[in-house]
């Protein structure tokens, strides 16, 4: 029987399951042969705190949405056409996101009385009634794969681990993906587990077979690759772009990278990438403690290796207090803060951008720093170099700014050319400066002092965190403090002049309304504005990438449109500094749910404002 | 980045101490003991032969985090305890570098413990001098972690409450492979210390009992001054029987296994303990608590010397195998790691 194709543009897909039935993974590997397969993908990953919640229960279901096209997507979409739930519980937490009419794929084998009770379902919701108006696939997944491997002699336990193959395999027979791409990861994973390879190989042959055989799926799906300028791709996620750049600042620059981080979640994903690249000489450490970890990275900054640490929001609390003594010390150093829902321990897996203020002025006195917030899992990648080269070039503590939704998502990425990477000169301090003194903090043109690393003959100098003169002599004189104070700031103010000027999309250049944001929101203002635009509306769009200091022509900008809507995962802190600084009438747009703003959302949001 | 280089590198002559005195003013308050732990180190360091732009001082805060200000080699004052920190990214960036810690009881002991305790662990090569005078200085007159019960100072009107710590017996429980003691007036004994210290690979953990004529003005005098120093001074000696006051007294192991302090004369010579640096840690931790105060008989010297691993060698050697393995990094390969698709 010849099944029908039918093409779409684009699909989002939501598997989800218990916290143990490994959806991340099943997500994973779909995304990679979507990936392949060309077209444009943005993954969300959401899954709870505990690492293995209560079995069965609602708040221990972990899942994995994407979003595939044959266009230009930038968001993992808002509600999916496509739920893959594995038991009761994750129908019950899921259902509600899944767009009116959309395709429910169930586990059968696990509505089973126990399960529907541990969802706190009264009555089986594929039979009273609740799933009417979705178009409902029920697959027997746990008894079929446990048929599937019966012959490999594993337990029944063990059998039925390998069913989120088998939803791989039916889902991947759906959207026509290519399943080389799932054998060869599988046999790179477990080759040298011949019975869980087996097991596995076996579980997804037998889910993409059931849909190609059984009449139960009429239809299968075409979606097309998506344009995209020619190059060599790969699927990105935040954090290996995020790893990835730091290694390629490390070698473009010629100093070693030392990372030393306290395991956190989101952050400790970019500890576990780094310590895989000793190769590289990267040195990873797994300090004592936060504070400990910023620590270590100064001070092998001070001795001439590019320091950096990686955190989330708690551990930037603790860091606060060495990042201070970074601003004074004037070494480079980047700060990595994968933003999670605070505060205090908050939401330790769930989104938010709400340390934008405290990395601006997280700490006690003047101490200024600047702030580069990275906007796509690709873009990752740069943001990380260019965190470094500023700290480098400027002689500064960095805070780069992610987040959970950008660490955890990925995207196709076009791989960069090493040789279009920028270079990073470290321009040591090789011998005196003034005469035959060596002042450590005589200044450059960029306001920079000179960086000597210990080991340089003749540049012996103590440096510390006391207020010093010019000269690098502890001082208590007022006078001289101010002028340090203003100096350190004019020395952040002045990278301005070292960055690029905020850009601006307003196609017909009629708009009225600028959409600005920061960090991870970059997709769904694309997605939103672009909604927008299709209705033959006007909206400008633009993304800070620099919070301190701001694009030069900022203020510029922002005065050039009627209205200014910043849309934000915090309470209006961009927003915040936009009015203070330009006196410009912001219009903030919040979300705090741990989860990215849907474009669809912020479009109704948009429009609200044109019309207001 | 080398190992420690067997030779001694940069060095043009002899060196003397004014290589390692920083032009500039001393503020510490006239007869503090910190003078003569400054002056000692400072007479010390040339024996090493190690030009002073291969060695760093790392301080935190408190009186003795000045130091780093008055020697005249790399330096950096850090934060409030957090030195050990700061000299484990150094001293594990560069190998090569010889890297010493200046703490207090307050900075090293409280509120900078964990940094102490975990750098003591992992065996970081740095060098670590604990100023201990019982006090807190610079803060004008609190009791601090390793103040006396009872102590009755301006946050403690009516005398502390708090169990003081034992710094030697704490470096010993986290495991330092090298722990020892001296006192700020005694330049010999503390030059004998800082030369065995300086030797060590490793972590060195070196408390010396430093006089605040200020705020605590005689804590240490049963021990440091004569004639009652003489009586109280128990000197470690590696492999020698451990006899002190003139050949009165000695440590002796006692009926029930427990050291005890006991008159020669009365004591079988087979019952008076030998010291052994590389031994037991329990021997090394009994002689930490021979007193409970240094008021009473109180052993200074080396309680332990021991090898392991360093951490930065340990780290560079992971490095090193990683790239015989894999080859030498490659970002265009790595950039290209995992599945890639061409688009034309």
């Amino acid at each position: 029987m010849t099944k029908a194709v039918e093409e779409r543009q684009r699909v989002v897909i939501r598997f989800a399951g218990d916290s143990g039935d490994g959806m991340q993974l099943t997500g994973d590997r779909f995304t990679n042969a979507t990936a392949v397969l060309g077209n444009d993908l943005a993954t969300l990953p959401d899954f709870p705190a505990e690492i293995r919640a209560p079995a069965g229960t609602v708040h221990g279901v972990s899942a994995f949405q994407i979003q595939f096209a044959s266009e230009d997507i930038t968001t993992p979409g808002d509600h999916p056409n496509v739920l893959v739930a594995m038991n009761p519980a994750a129908l019950k937490a899921e259902l509600d996101s899944v767009e009116k009419g959309g395709t429910i794929i169930v586990n059968e084998d696990a509505f089973i009385q126990r399960n529907l009770e541990k969802a706190h379902y009264t009555s089986n919701p594929l039979e009273d009634g609740t799933l009417d108006g979705y178009q409902v696939y029920r697959v027997p997944m746990t008894s079929i794969t446990v048929r599937a491997v019966e012959e490999l002699g594993l337990s029944r336990k063990e059998a039925e681990r390998s069913k989120n193959m088998f939803a791989l395999g039916l889902v991947s027979w759906m959207y026509g993906r290519p399943t080389d791409v799932t054998l060869n990861w599988l046999q790179k994973k477990f080759g040298d587990k011949p019975q869980v390879y087996d097991a596995n190989v076996a579980a997804f042959k037998a889910g993409y077979n059931f849909g190609e055989t059984t009449e139960l799926f009429g239809t299968s799906y075409r979606v097309p690759p998506a344009p995209a300028e020619p190059g060599t791709y790969r699927n990105v996620s935040g954090a290996s772009a995020l790893a990835m750049g730091l290694v390629a600042a490390s070698v473009r620059s010629g100093l070693p990278l030392f990372y030393a981080s306290y395991p956190i979640t989101p952050a400790s994903e970019l500890l576990h990438e780094l310590s895989r690249l000793k190769n590289f000489g990267v040195r990873t450490l797994q300090a004592e403690d936060e504070i400990a970890a910023a620590g270590i990275a100064l001070g092998a900054s001070f001795a001439g290796h590019l320091g950096v640490t990686g955190t989330s929001g708690p551990g930037m609390d603790l860091k606060a207090e060495t990042i201070g003594l970074a601003v004074v010390l004037e070494l480079p150093m980047v700060i990595i803060d994968v933003q999670r829902a605070g505060p205090s321990t908050g939401m330790p897996t769930k989104t938010e951008a709400s340390d934008l203020l405290m990395a601006l002025f997280g700490r006690h006195g003047e101490s200024p720093m600047p702030v580069v917030a990275a906007y796509t899992p690709g873009n990752c990648f740069d943001a990380a170099i260019e965190a470094c080269r500023i700290a480098v070039a400027h002689r500064t503590p960095v805070v780069l700014l992610s987040d959970t939704f950008l660490s955890n998502s990925s995207e196709p990425w076009r791989i960069p050319e090493v040789d279009s990477l920028p270079v990073i000169d470290p321009r040591f301090a090789t011998g005196p400066n003034a005469g035959t003194e060596f002042l450590p903090y005589l200044r450059d043109e960029n306001l920079a002092r000179p960086w000597a690393v210990p080991g340089t003959p003749g540049l012996r100098h103590q440096i510390g965190g006391l207020e010093k003169d010019e000269s690098g002599s502890i001082s208590y004189d007022g006078p001289n403090h101010e002028r340090m104070t203003h100096l350190r700031a004019a020395k952040v103010a002045k990278i301005a002049d070292d960055i690029p000027p905020l850009e601006v999309d307003d196609p017909d250049g009629s708009a009225e309304v600028l959409v600005l944001g920061w960090g991870s929101t970059y997709g769904t203002i694309r997605a939103a504005a672009r909604c927008v635009r299709e209705r033959g509306l006007s909206v400008a769009t633009a993304h800070l990438y620099h919070l301190n200091p701001f694009p030069k022509n900022t203020g510029e900008v922002v005065r050039a449109y009627r209205k200014v809507l910043i849309p934000e995962m915090n309470m209006g802190q961009l927003a915040m500094l936009i009015r203070a600084r330009y006196l410009v009438d912001a219009i903030g747009y919040s979300k705090i749910q741990g989860l990215p703003i849907f474009a669809g959302e912020l479009e109704d949001r948009i429009l609200e404002v044109m019309q207001a | 980045m080398s190992d420690r280089p067997a030779e001694p590198d940069g060095v043009v002559g002899t060196l003397t101490k004014k290589d390692f005195t920083a032009d500039r003013e001393v503020r510490w308050c006239p007869g503090c003991g910190d003078y003569a732990i400054l002056a000692t180190v400072q007479s010390f360091l040339p024996e090493l032969g190690v030009s002073p732009d291969r060695i760093v001082f790392v301080s935190g805060i408190g009186c003795s985090g000045r130091f780093t200000y008055y020697m005249d080699t790399y330096g950096v004052h850090g934060i409030h305890g957090r030195a050990p920190a700061l000299a484990t990214g150094i001293a594990t960036a560069r190998p090569d570098l010889h890297v010493w810690v200046v703490t207090g009881d307050g900075d090293g002991l409280s509120i900078g413990g964990n940094h102490l305790i975990h750098a003591l662990r992992r065996n970081v090569n740095i060098k670590i001098l604990l100023f201990n005078n019982q006090i807190y200085g610079l803060t004008k007159g609190q009791y601090s972690p390793t103040s006396e019960e009872g102590k009755v100072t301006k946050s403690t009107p009516f005398g502390s409450v708090d169990h003081p710590f034992n710094p030697i017996a704490l470096a010993l429980g986290a495991e330092a492979t090298f722990v020892a003691r001296t006192i700020d007036n005694d330049r010999q004994h503390m030059t004998q210390v800082l030369r065995q210290a300086a030797a060590h690979r490793g972590a060195a953990f070196v408390e010396i009992y430093q006089n605040c004529n200020v705020f605590n003005d005689g804590a240490f005098d049963l021990l440091r001054e004569k004639p009652q120093g003489i009586h109280n001074q128990i000197r470690l000696e590696h492999g020698k029987p451990i006899v002190f006051d003139e050949g009165r007294r000695c440590v002796a192991v006692g009926d029930n296994g427990r050291l005890v302090i006991a008159d020669v004369e009365t004591t079988p010579p087979d019952r008076i303990v030998v010291h052994d640096v590389h031994g037991r840690p329990s021997l090394a931790f009994a002689l930490a608590h021979t007193s409970d105060r240094p008021t009473e008989p109180t052993c200074i010297g080396v309680f332990r010397e021991v090898e392991r691993p360093v951490y930065g060698e340990a780290m560079d050697r992971q490095i090193e195998l990683a790239t015989q393995r894999l080859g030498p990094g490659d970002l265009d390969q790595l950039l290209h790691s995992g599945d890639t698709w061409v688009v034309r």
